[in-house]
């Protein structure tokens, strides 16, 4: 019960002095906003690269022409020394043999013929790999390459290679922008609270000689952060959810090509706009703790 | 041991000014004592180590078996809960109104609102200030201020009272009416009260121990002391 009276007056003081301040407030409010929005536009990057990514590496795939003399004991072999490799994902190598590559030709009527025009053409078994790490796609070819019984492989292009590592580039400076900007805003909420404080210095040193303890004293300046920094989401969150739905539609859900496939907003606008409102509440706390600080130890 | 010590007292402060020097005294529970000494002798100085506004730059305070000066400053408010002060400058919170101000150490401390009225209320009648109730601090004249801070002090009924100069601001009639509040509650609830005071009147008049300071020493401490005996010191 005590906690809930204290904890009650805190956010009716905390909202009296963001009115009070309003025009200091407003500063505050307007600059989170400004950097948020850029958290916000950061991490829809972010997401979207991780998931264009994912789907590029997806359809990246080594094909293995495995030579027709090969005896079953060769592919065996040839299959272990291909999952033994580090950047070979084990579980996903798939092995078709002649007769399920030639099955699969024949129910497609249009095929049949070609078939039967190439009958004794040899058809070779293949095995389809997928790899860890994208960017070292050619290196595991060329290894796979030099094995027994391999004819020749067929891997993706180097144009996707590179684009892949630059997304990677991409993904990086977004998220070293991403701390950043979080921290230039709790930087602005300490600020503008430090401001709040320093005009209110007199009164919090007479709470204290009255017998007020830290936490009380403290808890409408917590409060106080915790609004402004909600409050400065807000702007951020309508942009987040209107302005990539808007985005997203306008480039019709996808970039320069089809396989550059944008992240559907119901996918991400909740996740982000929450992730949005919990960073300025919790850096508005941070920021608003760090500045209370020095005033309690009269 | 006794209620309150302080033992080989020296205190400086930053700007080198030395306010107490090798101050030694000890007051028991339910005492009434004056201190009395000239502007600058250290009255204020020495009431401040007991709430631990300022610490000793030597020697030990105690009270109520609490070393002050020793105090961690996240707990410093518990033991400003069990003394009310009468500051000599007041320091009523300006945004507050008189009720606010009497009640805001027992809103902070979580006391249910119906308890604080009532507690409220009878510290306004004390000190004789009903009909100024909703006013704010810069409504209010010296002696007014000087009552609701006298209010604030002893709502909660305190067993150690520090008052510094609590009739600084008041006519002789209401002087006479506040130091009567006081000895009652001294009385009645058998607080402790320590009083730093120039009037001389009232020290006279009401025959309680007397220490006098000058330049920061202890120069007498009498029983039933008076104000002229230290008159010329
Ligand atoms: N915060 C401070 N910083 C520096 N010096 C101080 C401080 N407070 C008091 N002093 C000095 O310490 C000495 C004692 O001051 P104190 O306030 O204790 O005197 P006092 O007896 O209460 O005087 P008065 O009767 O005028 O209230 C004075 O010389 C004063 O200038
Ligand atoms: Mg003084």
């Amino acid at each position: 019960m005590r906690m809930f009276r204290i904890i009650g007056k805190s956010i009716k003081d905390a909202f009296k002095s963001v009115f009070r301040n309003f025009s200091l407030s407003m500063a505050s409010i307007s600059c989170t906003a400004v950097t948020l929005i850029l958290v916000a536009i950061a991490l829809l990057i972010t997401y979207n690269v991780r998931s264009i990514t994912q789907d590029i590496e997806d359809v990246l795939t080594i094909v293995v022409f495995v030579d027709t003399k090969a005896t079953a004991g060769d592919v065996e072999n040839l299959k272990n020394d291909i999952n033994f490799l580090s950047n070979v994902d084990g579980k996903k190598t798939i092995y078709n043999t002649q007769e399920e590559i030639v099955d699969s030709l024949k129910k497609d009527e249009s095929m049949k013929e070609i078939l039967e025009i190439l009958n004794d053409a040899p058809i070779q078994s293949t095995f389809v790999i997928s790899v860890k790490d994208v960017k070292k796609l050619t290196d595991t070819a060329k290894e796979i390459e030099k094995m027994d019984f391999v004819n020749y492989v067929k891997y993706g292009e180097n144009l996707v290679n590179k684009i892949v590592s630059m997304f990677d580039v991409v993904k990086n400076a977004c998220i070293v922008a991403v701390v950043a900007l979080i921290l230039v805003t709790a930087f602005l909420i300490s600020n503008t609270i430090k401001i709040t404080i320093f005009s209110r210095r007199q009164e919090i040193n007479i709470m204290r000689l009255v017998g007020t303890s830290n936490i009380v004293i403290k808890m409408p300046f917590l409060i106080e952060g915790f609004v402004l920094g909600v409050i400065g989401s807000l702007v951020p969150v309508l942009l987040t959810i209107y302005g990539y739905t808007f985005l997203f539609d306008f480039v019709g859900g996808k970039l320069f090509t089809d396989l550059i496939v944008l992240v559907k907003p119901n996918e991400i606008i909740y996740l982000t706009s929450l992730v949005i409102v919990i960073v300025g509440g919790i850096v508005g706390m941070f920021g608003s703790t760090r500045a209370v600080r020095k005033y309690l130890k009269v | 041991m006794e209620f309150i010590e302080f033992k080989n007292i020296f205190k400086v402060y930053k700007n080198g000014v030395s306010a107490l020097a090798d101050v030694n005294l000890t007051i028991a529970r339910g005492e009434f004592v004056f201190i009395i000494g000239q502007s600058g002798s250290g009255k204020s100085t020495l009431t401040k180590l007991l709430y631990r506004e300022e610490k000793p730059t030597k020697g030990t305070v105690n009270v109520g078996g609490i070393n002050v000066g020793k105090l961690k400053n996240g707990n410093v408010y518990k033991l400003r809960r069990k003394i009310g002060v009468v500051f000599q400058d007041f320091k009523l919170l300006p945004k507050l109104n008189v009720y606010e101000n009497i009640a805001y150490p027992l809103e902070s401390y979580g006391m249910k609102s119906s308890e604080i009225r009532v507690k409220v209320l009878k510290a306004l009648e004390r000190v004789g200030l009903k009909d100024k109730i909703r006013s704010y601090p810069n409504q209010l004249s010296g002696g007014e201020q000087q009552r609701v801070c006298i209010a604030r002090a002893i709502v909660n009924e305190p067993k150690l009272i520090i008052c510094d100069e609590p009739t600084g601001d008041l006519d002789p009639k209401m002087s006479k009416e506040i130091m009567k509040v006081i000895e009652n509650i001294n009385k009645e609830l058998g607080s402790t009260i320590i009083m730093a005071t120039h009037d001389k009147e009232i020290v006279n008049r009401m025959k309680k121990r007397v220490i006098c300071l000058h330049n920061g020493v202890v120069v007498s401490d009498k029983k039933k002391g008076s104000y002229t005996q230290n008159e010329n010191v």
